[in-house]
């Protein structure tokens, strides 16, 4: 195994573990909050990625699809959680099957708008195109998403901990009565806290189109590799998120190579192993 | 004593009876020889995730009794549409629809080899006549033939890549990397050119098999570099097709020296739609090139595209060809394909002089035999196509072996891939 081969490798598990923290990321801020497992977060992100799919084909402008399929599938995160979740708010077999209805509609919607033909984004020349690392050529692309990811998760991190905000929501997801009680107004912090958790999944869906394509069904390809860093990092947790990605992409990426009869079985490994040994995750607290 | 007497022929005129009385489909049957309208049923995906192939072939089917007329030997074709959506469960109800209550009296379709092997299995028990376009599983037309289906304009999957196989050791590569889907599609396709590859002297010194859909290839283009062969097979389909070639071009794969030789799927319309600029310079083998120069393959091009504004599929160009065979076939027997046995033997004998593939006909196993064209992506009218810089005439499903031996051989698997010398050509 050359050096050459064992850096292409970490590289290509960092950046995809890169894409998935936009998604995970968003996931368990909502679930930490919310206690809502939102399973249309992976239409979020194919709509997103069609959005930012079409902006790119009308406009020709990458940086204008991130603000296009960002700003509307926030819109989306806010009337799914004001006219819809809100109803059914504490119930929670029926919230899940909600989010289940609406990545069902997101999906149909999606193949009757762009129909079935995989769609892929080309990003502009600046950051397409390949680079040389030294002696080895990698895809520029690849490199700028893990540093946006970085950018992200240190901005997110920031918000939590260091801001006001970030204080009530740490304090949502601590006891929801006792910030209740204290006049804050928690439905206000839930749709909020949502509306990013979309926003995220928006983007996500623009960086996936150019990464991994845009088809029916990658919604559920996606969703299930989050849910897997979700469950690894710990429910709710934000670094958990992050090192939860690092760990699934790393383990795709060496998996799919070095014991490919085993690939799926490897992904889902680390996360039972996780479920048996600390059920409430690396990095996350018991709820 | 005498009850016995009585209950004997009293029986047996219920056996009669029984046996003559309720046949709603033979009456049915005989109704049918009198009506002037031939019913066809077609299966294709229309939801799903190979819905846009399976409207491919829908378009491709359609245009071709549009522009031709639907009217062959004083009948009517009338086309039943149902939708399999790419699930063999669902795919054998539509088809018993079809045959029971739509009485058709020729099956089409569909696109997936699960639905298809399920459907030829029940249109062979009910004595249906089939023509499977695009399903490609060699077995169907090699070691399960079977009496009623027919592989009318359709390919199998190793009958193109025995010709690249043999091609990549002309181009003077001896060092080989395969990559295809972990399917029994992709262990076909690889297994061609493993074959034929081999034979000649060739060395293939890795395997890789990435599952369906593989969502990042980012760990095989590393594995590929790491492995460094003089040239790499690549079989991919769907989305796949459209990732791989992303890939390849991100990781800067050119630049390294190996050489990409792709089955028909990695760049046909269906995903060079989707690829697009990013495709240009492969280098792939195929039955269909929709850039073909002939007169046949240009009046089809141009027309579906003054149709649908697109370049056409192998998807489309196979029911399109399969249309222009069954008019053939019908014409031959005079419209009279109520009469199972003599329409299965003139589809058999089908012979195009040209189409959109080129010039066509079958093997005595119900298999093609067809122009092979190495084919390279280049600038088109409408965009990206792919253009014949060689061409194979007269394939078999066989290449150059002999039939019997090779059906001795198991079909292409996994652990079977026809490494070494053998069988010879």
């Amino acid at each position: 195994m050359s050096g050459e081969y064992l850096l292409t490798q970490v590289l290509n598990g960092v950046s995809l573990g890169a894409l998935l923290f936009f998604l995970a990321g968003g996931l368990t801020l909502i679930f930490g909050l919310m206690r809502i497992v939102n399973l249309a977060h992976g239409g979020f992100y194919l709509a997103g990625g069609y959005i930012g799919f079409a902006t790119v084909t009308a406009t020709g402008n990458f940086w204008l699809a991130f603000l296009a399929a960002g700003a509307s599938i926030a819109l989306l995160g806010l009337f799914t959680e004001r006219a819809l979740l809100r109803r059914l708010r504490g119930q929670e077999l029926p919230e899940v099957l909600l989010t289940v209805g609406v990545a069902t509609v997101l999906g149909d919607l999606a193949l009757a708008v762009w129909g079935g033909d995989p769609k892929s984004v080309d990003p502009p020349a600046a950051i397409g195109g390949t680079l040389q690392l030294g002696e080895l050529p990698y895809p520029t692309f690849r490199i700028f998403v893990v540093a946006l990811a970085v950018v992200v998760g240190l901005g997110l991190f920031y918000l939590e901990r260091r801001t006001r905000l970030g204080a009530i929501v740490r304090a949502g997801v601590d006891d929801r009565e006792t910030i209740q009680a204290l006049g804050i107004d928690i439905n206000r912090v839930f749709t909020g806290v949502f509306i990013v958790g979309s926003l995220l999944a928006g983007v996500a869906g623009v960086i996936g189109s150019s990464f991994l394509g845009l088809l029916p069904g990658g919604d559920v390809e996606i969703l299930l590799l989050s849910l897997v860093v979700v469950i690894i990092g710990g429910l709710g947790s934000l670094p958990g998120a992050a090192l939860g990605s690092l760990i699934v992409g790393l383990v795709q990426a060496f998996g799919t190579s070095e014991l490919p009869q085993l690939a799926t079985f490897i992904i889902f490994a680390p996360m039972a192993l996780i479920l048996i040994l600390r059920p409430s995750g690396l990095m996350g607290r018991p709820i | 004593m005498t009850r016995k007497w009585v209950a004997l022929p009293a029986a047996a005129a219920l056996l009669v009876t029984g046996c003559a009385a309720p046949d709603p489909e033979g009456r049915a049957k005989a109704a049918k020889a009198q009506s002037d309208v031939i019913t066809v049923g077609m299966l294709r995906p229309s939801t799903g995730s190979s819905a846009a192939s399976g409207l491919d072939m829908e378009r491709g089917w359609r245009l071709f009794w549009e522009l031709n007329g639907d009217r062959v030997a004083g009948k009517r074709i009338r086309t039943v549409f149902e939708d399999d959506a790419s699930n063999p469960s669902v795919g054998l109800n539509k088809a018993r629809r079809l045959i029971t209550s739509d009485q058709v009296d020729l099956m089409t379709g569909p696109l997936l080899a699960n639905v298809g092997l399920a459907v030829a299995d029940l249109v062979d028990r009910r004595e249906v006549p089939m023509v499977l376009p695009v399903v490609s599983a060699d077995d169907l037309t090699q070691r399960k033939r079977l009496k009623h289906v027919v592989r009318l304009a359709g390919w199998t999957s190793s009958q193109t890549t025995h010709v690249l196989g043999d091609y990549a050791y002309d181009q003077g590569h001896r060092t080989a990397v395969t990559i295809c889907n972990d399917y029994a599609f992709g262990y076909e396709s690889c297994g061609g050119f493993t074959n034929t590859f081999t034979d000649r002297g060739g060395k293939v010194i890795g395997k890789l098999w990435n599952p369906l859909p593989t969502p990042d290839f980012s760990t095989y283009m590393a594995q590929i570099r790491q492995a460094d062969p003089e040239v790499v097979f690549a079989e991919e389909v769907g989305v796949d097709s459209v990732r791989f070639v992303k890939a390849w071009k991100e990781f800067g794969m050119d630049s390294t020296g190996i050489k990409l030789l792709a089955n028909e799927t990695v760049v046909d319309q269906a995903f060079l739609r989707s690829s697009k600029e990013a495709a240009l310079g492969i280098v792939s083998a195929g039955h269909f090139a929709e850039g073909r120069p002939a007169r046949a393959t240009r009046s089809f091009v141009d027309a579906y595209h003054r149709r649908y504004g697109l370049y056409p599929s192998y998807y489309a160009a196979a029911t399109y060809t399969a249309a222009q065979g069954v008019r053939e076939a019908v014409a031959a027997v005079n419209g009279e394909v109520t009469d199972t046995a003599r329409f299965l033997a003139a589809l058999r004998a089908v012979k195009l002089a040209d189409s959109a593939f080129g010039p066509e006909h079958l093997d005595p196993y119900g298999a093609p035999v067809f122009n092979t064209y190495i084919r390279e992506v280049r600038p088109g009218p409408y965009g990206p196509w792919n253009v014949p810089i060689k061409t194979y005439p007269r394939v078999s499903q066989f290449w150059k072996y002999d039939p019997a031996e090779f059906l001795r051989h198991p079909v292409y698997g996994k652990n079977y891939q026809g490494d070494g010398p053998w069988p010879r050509p």
